[in-house]
C-alpha cells in the first residue's frame, strides 16, 4: 500500500510509470473494432445492424438494403467521426504535453529531456511560471526561506496563490547539493485527493542526519499548477503519467440519462413490441393466405415443397416492411437538436455575467431537456445565494456592540475612538483579528499592500482591521518553522513570532496560533472560530453571556459571525505541548485526529476576546428568482454548512420560507435519538395536517439531526420530504449533501443541485442536474457541473427558458419522428393486404430511403426555433412550466395521440389514393408516387400547424423541402434506370394527381385543425390561453418597469432590514409573524402577478396529482 | 471577430463592440444565437379558422361538381364475360374448359351502346382478384434484360421463369411476362367490323428506353407449362405492345389496362358484337375478367370517387364552418382570458 521513492536513484525506476500523460481512448488500430462495439452497445443499433443484415437476405427484403444500411453507415461514421475527432485533439494536447521539455538531473548533471520521461526519483528543475510535469515534493527553492508560491487554477480552480514550502530536512540546501542529494519518500500510493498526502522523507547522508521528516501537500508541487512569484524551484517526482493526483481524479463520468430520454426509450420499446405483434399477426395470416389463397394464384407459381424455413419468409418480410417503425433517424436528430440546445446556453447574452466576465456553459450537451423538469432545487447558501464577497460589518468586544448604529462598524465613532485611545481590549481584538489567519500580505513595487486569502472571512477580518489602523505588513519565514508577522498600528511596528499553525478543519471549526511577542517574549494563543467551538473552551470564570446574545442577534441579521480569543501560554507549558505537536504531525497515521487531539490540549480556558459579524450579502436577484421558480412549482432545498439561524435569515430575506401566517417552520432537533425521532413525528404529524391548508410549511434540519435521521428514520424522512415543498438543512457535510439528493431521486424527482464551491461537487455530481456557480471559491463546481453559471439569477432563464423550450422541442421532435415513420408503416400494412399479405412494399427503396432520411428529417429539425410562447410571456406565467415537470407533452397519452394520428393519416392517404388510381390508373409506381406525394403534403402541413412560431428558417425549410421533394423527383424521374422513369413527370401533367393531394390534405388535416381549434378555443390549456393572451393584445404589462421597480424596493428593503434591528426583536423566533419581510412578500407577488392575482400555492400533494395525469 | 460581429448585426454599434473587443469570452451577438429571429406567430382564432373551412368548402364544391360531371360524361360500357363465356354443358369444371386447349374457346357477345361515345374509345380488359403485385409476382422480371441484348443471361431474378429446363435464358424472362393476358377481342358494329388500333398503347417512355427494339422473344412459353400469350419472336420487345402494357404491374387486384383504342364514334342504343377468344385462366382463382369500354375526360375514365370525395369533403367543411360560427355566437369565449388559467382559478376546480 505504500510507495518508496529513492531520490535521483536511476536503478530502480522502472517499478512505476513513466510520465507518458494519455487522454486517449482509442489507438490507430483499435479505433475501429473498439469504436464499433462501443456504438453497437446501443440497443438502437444493435436493432438496425439485424435489420440490416436480414435485408442482405434478397428472399425475404422488400427494398433494396441500401435503404437500410445508406443511413446505418452515415449514423455509424458522423458519430465515429466525432470520437475520431475528439480524440485526435486529446492525442495533440497529450503530445503537446509529452513532448514539453524539462531539465531534470540525471546522474549528478541537469539535462533537457521531455516531460514524458520523467521517471518516479527524478530531481526535476522549473522556473518561474513553468507548469509542473509531474507530482513533486518540493525539495528546494530560490528564497532563502524555502517557499515558493503556485498557482492551482488548473486543478482546483482557485486562483490565488498557495504557498508551498520545502521539507524542514531539506532546508539550507544550495543547489550544487541538490544535484547529488539522495534520499528515501515513504508515500501513499496514486490517489486522488488533492488536498491531501501524508508522507514521510529521510536524506541519506551526508545530508543532515536521518531523521525521519513528516510531508503534507503544502510540502508538494502538483501537475498542471504553475510556479509563480519564485526563481527556481526543484522537485522530486513522486507521482508520474496517469498515476499524478490530477490523472488520477480524471474519469470519464457516467452518461446521464434525462427523464425524456428515458421515456422516449420506453416508447420505443412499446413501439417495438407492437411491431412483434404486428409481424407475428401478419406473418400467421400470410402463411394461411398463402396456402389457402396463393396456392391457386397459378401465374405466382408457388412450389409445392417449400424449404424448411419457409413458414418464415413472410413473418421476417414484414420484419423488415415495419422495421422503419422505429426511426433510425431519431437519435441522429435528437443528439442535434441537444447540441444546439446546448449551444443555445453558451451563446445566451442574457446569461452572460459581466461583471466576472463569464458566459454560461453548458458541458453536458444532453441533459436540456431535464431542466424544464426539475422539481427539487437543492442550493447550498454561500457564494451561491449570496455573493461570497464578505464584509465586516459589526462587532462586540467585551460586551459592548459597535457598527449597530450606523450598521458598519469600521464607521463607528465609538469603535474609532477606542481604537485611538488603545483600550486594552480593543487592541488585543484587533491584534487576533489580523493576526489569527493564513493570509499572506504581498507587497508590491509601489508599496501598496494586497492580501492573498484563501477563506474570504479572514480577508475580510484583515481588511477591516487595516482601516483600524492595524495593518498587517508582512509575513517572513518558512510557515511551519518560523514565521515573523509584522504588523503596522498607528504607525508603529509591531513584531510577533509565529511559532505554530493550529489549523482549520471543518470538525474544529477553529483556528489557533502560537505567536510570541518580540517584545515583550510572551507567548500567547489566539483563536478564532465558530461560537460553538469556542465558547466551551472559555475561561470558565467569565461571563460570556453577552456575547452569546451578539452572536444570536447578529445571526438573525443573516451575518456571519467568528469569535475570537486569546490566551497566554506559560513558556514550560508551551515547550511540552510543543513536542507532542510536532510528534502528531509526523505520524503517518490518522494525523489529523491526533492532531485534533493535541490542539485541543491547548485551546482551553480562552479569554473571549469579542463577536465579529460579516455580511455576505445576497446575489443580485435571488429572491425574485427564487420567487419565480417557486411559482414554477419547483421545491427548494437549502443545504448549507451554516448554522441555523443564519440559514434561516438567509431563507426569509430570499423568499426561501414565508413567515407567519402565510409559512410555518418547523424544527426537527435534538441530541439524542429519541429526542430527534420524536421531534421527526411531531414534524410529519403537522406536515400531514396542513398539506390541505394553503399554508407554506418549511421543514429545518440540522447536520446532527439528519445524520441520525438518515441512518435510522429514512421512512419517514422519505414522506416529509414528499409533503413538503421546502427544507432548510443547516450544518451538513459534503456527504449528506449528496445523501439528501440521492435521497429526493429514489422519490423520482428531478433534481437540480447548484452550488459554488467545492463542498458542493459530490452533491453536484449526484444530482440528475448539477449547476455550478463559477464563482469566488474557485471553479471546482462549476467543473464537475453540468453547467455553469455566472450568477444565481440566471437559474430563472436556464430553466424557464432554456429548460422548457428544449423539453417542448423534444418532445414534438420525437413524437414527430414516430409519428411520420408509422404514418409509412401504415400504409404498408394496409397495402399487404391488398397485395395477398405477401409482404410486398408499395414504395420503391429510394423513396423510402428519402422520405425518412430527408423529406421528414430536415424540415421539423428547424423545430429548434420553435417557440411556444415567448420568453417574456414564460417569465411573467412560470406556472406554465407544470407542462414539462408533469411531462404532459411527452407521454403515452400524447403519443397515443401521434399514434392515432398516424393510423388515421395513413388511411385517409391509402384509401384516397387507391380510389382516385383505380382501375387503369394502378400502376404500381404512379400509385406509389401518389401515396409518397400525399404523405408529404401531409407532413408539410402537420409541421406548420404543430409549429408555434415561424422564422425564416422555418418557413423555408417546411416549404423548401417541400419543392425539394419534387425536383429531386424530377431529377430521379429523369434517370431511365432509377425504377420511377418519367413517373413525376406524367403525374404533374394530371389535373386528378393535384386534386388528389388537395383532397388527403384536406381530409387529413381538416379534423386536426378543427379538432384543434375546438380544444384551442374551449377546452384551452394554459399555454393555449397565454399564446392566445400574448399574441392577440400584445404584451398586457410591460414586465421590465416592473421588474426593476421591484427591484429597487427590494433593495430597500434588504438594506432596511440591516439597519434597523430594533424593528426586527420582534421578527426571529419559530412564528415569524411581522417580518419586515412580509411586507415585502405582499410588494412582490402583486407587482409579479399582473392578474391581481394570490400567489401560487400549489400544496405537493396537488403536485403529485398533476404529475399522476 | 467580436468587434464585427457587433457591428455586422448592429445592435448598439460602436459601444457593443468595444465591449465585445474587451472581452472575447462574452457570446457574440447575433439574432440566431439568442433566439430572437423575427418569427410571426399565428394563431387559430375563430374567425382564421372558420374562414379557413368557409374557404375550403366554397373551392371544394365547385371542384367536386366540375370532377363529377367529368366523371358523368365519360360513357362506360362494362361487360363481364368470364362467366357466361364458358359453354353451358362445362359450367361445372370451367378449370378443364379453360385449361384444355381442344375447346373451342371462341365467344360472342353483344353489347348496347347506352349513349353516344366519341372517339378514341378506349378499349380495357379488367381483371379482378389478380395479384400482379404479390411479392413472388411483381420481383420476377429482369428489366436489363428487357433492355438491352448483351444482359439475355441475366435471369437470376425471373425465378422461378428464369430458363428452360435445359438451362437457356428465356427472352423476356419472369413470370410477369410469362402470364400474359391472351384473350383476344374483335368488334363489329352493324355486321361491320370495327377497327381496334392496338398502336401506342403502351407509354412512349417504356417503348423507347426500358423495352429494347434489339430484344427478340426467344424461348419464350416453351416450357412444359404454358402461362399465357405467346410472342412473335420476330418483333422486337420495344414493339410488343401488349407486353409492355402487361409488364406495367398493377398496384392493385383489380386493375385495367388498355387493349387497344377504337376511333371512330358509336351511336347510342348501337349494337355491338364481340368475338372474344377466352384464353386467359382466372377460373383457377376465381377472377372476374371484363371488358371495358370507356370515353375519357380530363379527369381520366370514369370515376366518381373524387367528385363525390370533394362534394362531401366542401360540404363538411361549410358544416364544420357553420358549427363553429353558432358555437361562437351562442358561446362566446374571450381568447387568452386570464381567468381561465388554472391558477388564477380555484385550485380545487382544476382538472385536466
Amino acid at each position: 500500500m505504500k510507495r518508496i521513492v529513492y531520490i535521483n536513484d536511476e536503478s530502480c525506476q522502472d517499478l512505476y510509470c513513466d510520465n507518458r500523460v494519455s487522454n486517449r481512448k482509442y489507438t490507430l488500430l483499435n479505433f475501429l473494432p473498439k469504436n464499433l462495439w462501443e456504438q453497437f452497445r446501443r440497443f438502437m443499433n444493435q436493432y438496425f445492424l439485424l435489420i440490416a443484415c436480414l435485408q442482405l437476405w434478397s428472399l425475404i427484403t422488400p427494398v433494396n438494403p441500401a435503404s437500410t444500411w445508406g443511413p446505418l453507415i452515415i449514423i455509424f461514421a458522423v458519430s465515429a467521426t466525432k470520437e475520431a475527432w475528439d480524440d485526435y485533439n486529446r492525442y495533440l494536447s497529450d503530445k503537446q504535453a509529452n513532448e514539453k521539455e524539462v531539465w531534470v538531473v540525471k546522474n549528478g548533471v541537469r539535462k533537457h529531456i521531455q516531460a514524458q520521461d520523467i521517471c518516479v526519483g527524478n530531481v526535476v528543475w522549473l522556473r518561474e511560471n513553468d507548469e509542473v510535469p509531474c507530482d513533486l515534493v518540493l525539495i528546494g527553492t530560490s528564497e532563502p526561506q524555502g517557499t515558493c508560491y503556485v498557482e492551482t487554477a488548473a486543478l482546483d480552480g482557485e486562483t490565488d496563490l498557495k504557498t508551498r514550502v520545502i521539507p524542514p530536512t531539506c532546508v539550507g540546501l544550495d543547489s550544487e547539493q541538490l544535484h547529488r542529494i539522495k534520499g528515501v519518500i515513504e508515500c501513499p500510493n496514486p490517489d486522488k485527493d488533492i488536498r491531501r498526502f501524508v508522507a514521510n522523507m529521510r536524506l541519506f547522508p551526508p545530508f543532515i542526519d536521518n531523521d525521519i521528516c513528516p510531508l503534507t501537500i503544502n510540502n508538494t508541487l502538483l501537475q498542471s499548477c504553475y510556479l509563480r512569484n519564485t526563481e527556481w524551484a526543484c522537485g522530486v517526482a513522486v507521482y508520474t503519467g496517469n498515476e499524478t493526483k490530477l490523472g488520477m481524479s480524471r474519469g470519464i463520468p457516467e452518461p446521464k440519462l434525462t427523464a425524456m430520454d428515458a421515456m422516449i426509450d420506453k416508447l420505443t420499446g412499446a413501439i417495438f413490441l407492437f411491431q412483434i405483434v404486428v409481424v407475428v399477426v401478419l406473418g400467421f395470416a400470410g402463411n394461411v393466405w398463402k396456402d389457402t389463397e396463393a396456392r391457386k394464384q397459378w401465374y405466382v407459381k408457388y412450389p409445392e415443397e417449400g424449404p424448411w424455413y419457409e413458414l418464415l419468409v413472410i413473418p421476417l418480410r414484414f420484419e423488415l416492411l415495419c422495421s422503419i417503425m422505429i426511426p433510425i433517424s431519431i437519435k441522429v436528430s435528437l443528439d442535434l437538436m441537444k447540441s444546439l440546445y446546448a449551444k443555445f446556453i453558451d451563446w445566451d447574452e442574457d446569461m452572460f455575467d459581466a461583471e466576472t466576465k463569464t458566459p454560461a456553459h453548458a458541458a453536458n450537451t444532453a441533459i436540456s431537456e431535464d431542466l424544464g423538469q426539475v422539481e427539487y432545487i437543492l442550493t447550498d447558501k454561500t457564494g451561491t445565494l449570496t455573493e461570497n464577497r464578505m464584509i465586516f460589518k459589526r462587532c462586540c468586544i467585551n460586551g459592548i456592540f459597535f457598527g449597530n448604529e450606523s450598521g458598519d462598524a469600521l464607521e463607528d465613532v465609538e469603535l474609532l475612538n477606542a481604537v485611538a485611545n488603545n483600550i486594552p481590549h480593543v487592541i488585543r481584538f484587533l491584534t487576533v483579528m489580523t493576526l489569527c489567519n493564513t493570509v499572506i500580505p504581498i507587497k508590491s513595487k509601489s508599496g501598496a499592500i494586497s492580501y492573498k486569502a484563501q477563506s474570504q472571512d479572514e480577508d475580510a477580518l484583515v481588511k477591516a482591521a487595516a482601516q483600524l489602523h492595524m495593518v498587517l505588513i508582512g509575513k517572513n519565514g518558512n510557515i511551519i518553522v518560523e514565521v515573523f508577522a509584522e504588523i503596522n498600528f498607528n504607525g508603529s511596528i509591531l513584531q510577533y513570532e509565529v511559532l505554530d499553525i493550529l489549523e482549520f478543519t471543518s470538525d474544529r471549526k477553529r483556528m489557533s496560533m502560537v505567536v510570541k511577542d518580540c517584545q515583550t517574549g510572551k507567548i500567547f494563543l489566539l483563536s478564532k472560530g465558530a461560537d460553538e467551538a469556542i465558547f466551551p473552551c472559555s475561561n470558565s470564570g467569565q461571563q460570556i453571556r453577552t456575547f452569546m446574545d451578539a452572536v444570536e442577534q447578529y445571526a438573525q441579521l443573516g451575518l456571519r459571525t467568528l469569535c475570537l480569543g486569546w490566551r497566554e501560554l506559560k513558556e514550560d507549558e508551551y515547550i511540552e505541548w510543543s513536542h507532542m505537536f510536532k510528534e502528531a504531525s509526523s505520524t503517518l497515521v490518522d494525523r489529523e485526529w491526533r492532531l485534533a487531539e493535541v490542539c485541543q490540549r491547548l485551546e482551553h480556558d480562552l479569554e473571549i476576546l469579542g463577536v465579529t459579524a460579516i455580511e455576505d450579502r445576497l446575489q443580485d436577484g435571488v429572491p425574485e428568482t427564487i420567487e419565480i421558480l417557486r411559482k414554477a412549482g419547483i421545491n427548494f432545498w437549502m443545504l448549507t454548512g451554516d448554522k441555523q439561524s443564519t440559514a434561516i435569515q438567509i431563507a426569509l430575506l430570499c423568499n426561501f420560507i414565508s413567515s407567519e401566517p402565510k409559512g410555518q417552520l418547523l424544527f426537527i432537533n435534538g441530541k439524542t435519538e429519541d429526542e430527534v425521532a420524536r421531534s421527526l413525528e411531531r414534524v410529519l404529524l403537522t406536515m400531514r395536517i396542513t398539506t390541505s391548508e394553503p399554508k407554506e410549511l418549511a421543514f429545518v434540519v440540522d447536520g446532527w439531526a439528519l445524520e441520525i435521521i438518515l441512518k435510522q428514520y429514512k421512512e419517514a424522512f422519505t414522506e416529509l420530504a414528499i409533503l413538503s415543498r421546502t427544507a432548510i438543512c443547516c450544518r451538513v457535510t459534503p456527504s449528506q449533501k449528496a445523501q439528501l439528493v440521492e435521497l429526493l431521486k429514489s422519490c423520482d424527482y428531478r433534481t437540480l443541485a447548484i452550488g459554488d464551491g467545492g463542498n458542493d461537487v459530490r452533491m453536484i455530481q449526484q444530482a440528475d442536474i448539477g449547476v455550478g456557480i463559477s464563482g469566488r471559491e474557485g471553479l471546482q463546481a462549476a467543473r464537475a457541473a453540468d453547467y455553469s453559471i455566472g450568477k444565481f439569477r440566471f437559474l430563472k432563464r436556464l430553466i424557464l427558458v432554456h429548460g422548457r423550450y428544449s423539453y417542448n422541442r423534444t418532445a414534438f421532435l420525437s413524437q414527430y419522428s414516430f409519428y411520420k415513420s408509422l404514418l409509412i408503416c401504415f400504409i404498408q400494412i394496409i397495402f399487404s393486404f391488398l397485395s395477398g399479405i405477401s409482404g410486398t412494399s408499395l414504395f420503391n427503396s429510394v423513396s423510402l430511403m428519402a422520405y425518412n432520411v430527408f423529406y421528414t428529417s430536415i424540415p421539423v429539425l428547424t423545430v429548434v426555433l420553435d417557440k411556444d410562447l415567448s420568453e417574456r410571456t414564460v417569465m411573467q406565467h412560470p406556472q406554465i412550466l407544470i407542462y414539462c415537470q408533469a411531462g404532459r407533452l411527452l407521454n403515452p397519452s400524447t403519443f397515443a395521440g401521434w399514434f392515432g394520428r398516424s393510423v388515421y393519416h395513413a388511411i385517409v392517404v391509402f384509401l384516397i389514393t387507391i380510389h382516385a388510381y383505380a382501375d387503369e390508373k394502378s400502376e404500381m409506381e404512379e400509385l406509389s408516387m401518389v401515396a409518397l406525394s400525399g404523405c408529404i403534403w401531409l407532413q408539410a402541413f402537420v409541421v406548420t400547424l404543430e409549429m408555434n412560431s415561424f422564422t425564416i428558417l422555418q418557413i423555408l425549410a417546411i416549404w423548401g423541402n417541400f419543392v425539394a421533394f419534387y425536383v429531386i423527383n424530377f431529377i430521379v424521374s429523369s434517370i431511365p434506370s432509377a425504377g420511377m422513369y418519367t413517373i413525376m413527370f406524367r403525374l404533374c401533367t394530371q389535373p386528378s394527381y393535384w386534386i388528389t393531394m388537395v383532397l388527403i390534405v384536406a381530409l387529413g388535416m381538416g379534423p386536426v385543425l378543427a379538432l384543434r381549434y375546438f380544444r384551442y378555443t374551449y377546452r384551452p390549456s394554459a399555454i393555449n390561453i397565454l399564446q392566445q393572451a400574448e399574441r392577440s393584445r400584445g404584451p398586457i404589462y410591460s414586465l421590465g418597469m416592473l421588474e426593476s421597480q421591484l427591484k429597487s424596493v427590494e433593495k430597500d428593503v434588504a438594506s432596511l432590514s440591516i439597519n434597523q434591528p430594533k424593528s426586527r426583536s420582534s421578527v426571529y423566533e419559530p412564528l415569524l409573524s411581522d417580518s419586515p419581510t412580509a411586507t415585502r412578500r405582499s410588494i412582490g407577488p402583486s407587482a409579479f402577478d399582473f392578474f391581481q392575482s394570490m400567489p401560487s400555492r400549489i400544496s405537493s400533494s396537488y403536485m403529485r396529482n398533476c404529475k399522476d395525469n | 471577430m467580436n468587434s464585427k460581429a457587433g457591428s455586422t448585426f448592429g445592435s448598439d454599434g460602436a459601444t457593443d463592440s468595444s465591449a465585445a473587443r474587451r472581452n472575447s469570452k462574452k457570446p457574440k451577438y447575433s439574432k440566431f444565437t439568442q433566439q430572437e429571429l423575427p418569427a410571426c406567430k399565428p394563431l387559430l382564432t375563430p374567425g382564421i379558422v372558420i374562414s379557413t373551412f368557409a374557404l375550403i368548402g366554397i373551392i371544394f364544391i365547385p371542384i367536386g361538381l366540375a370532377s363529377l360531371s367529368a366523371s358523368e360524361h365519360v360513357v362506360e360500357l362494362v361487360d363481364r364475360y368470364d362467366a357466361d363465356c364458358v359453354p353451358q354443358h362445362l359450367r361445372d369444371d370451367k378449370l378443364a374448359f379453360i385449361q384444355n386447349s381442344q375447346t373451342n374457346k371462341t365467344c360472342t357477345r353483344r353489347l348496347i351502346v347506352p349513349k353516344q361515345m366519341s372517339s378514341p374509345i378506349q378499349v380495357y380488359y379488367q381483371l379482378d382478384n389478380f395479384y400482379q403485385n404479390h411479392r413472388r409476382y411483381v420481383k420476377s422480371r429482369s428489366d436489363k434484360q428487357l433492355k438491352s441484348k448483351s444482359s439475355e443471361r441475366e435471369t437470376k431474378t425471373c425465378e422461378p421463369e428464369g430458363t428452360t429446363g435445359d438451362g437457356l435464358a428465356i427472352v423476356p424472362c419472369g413470370l410477369i411476362a410469362w402470364s400474359l393476358f391472351n384473350d383476344t377481342y374483335s368488334f363489329s358494329a352493324n355486321s361491320k367490323s370495327l377497327q381496334v388500333n392496338k398502336k401506342d398503347i403502351a407509354w412512349q417512355s417504356d417503348k423507347k428506353h426500358k423495352f429494347g427494339s434489339d430484344v427478340y422473344p426467344k424461348n419464350f412459353q416453351s416450357g412444359g407449362l404454358i402461362g399465357g400469350a405467346s410472342l412473335n419472336a420476330s418483333i422486337p420487345l420495344s414493339e410488343q405492345e401488349d407486353l409492355i402494357v402487361w409488364m406495367r404491374t398493377a398496384a392493385l387486384p383489380t386493375f385495367r389496362k388498355l387493349y387497344g383504342r377504337i376511333e371512330v364514334d358509336l351511336e347510342a342504343n348501337e349494337e355491338i358484337t364481340v368475338v372474344i377468344q377466352n384464353n386467359y385462366n382466372t377460373y383457377s382463382f376465381g377472377g372476374k375478367k371484363k371488358l371495358v369500354l370507356s370515353t375519357t375526360s380530363w379527369i381520366g375514365g370514369k370515376n366518381n370517387f373524387l367528385g363525390v370525395a370533394y362534394l362531401t369533403v366542401g360540404g363538411l367543411c361549410l358544416f364544420l364552418a357553420m358549427g363553429f360560427i353558432l358555437l361562437y355566437v351562442f358561446k362566446p369565449r374571450t381568447l387568452g382570458d386570464p381567468s381561465y388559467l388554472s391558477w388564477n382559478r380555484n385550485a380545487a376546480g382544476y382538472s385536466n
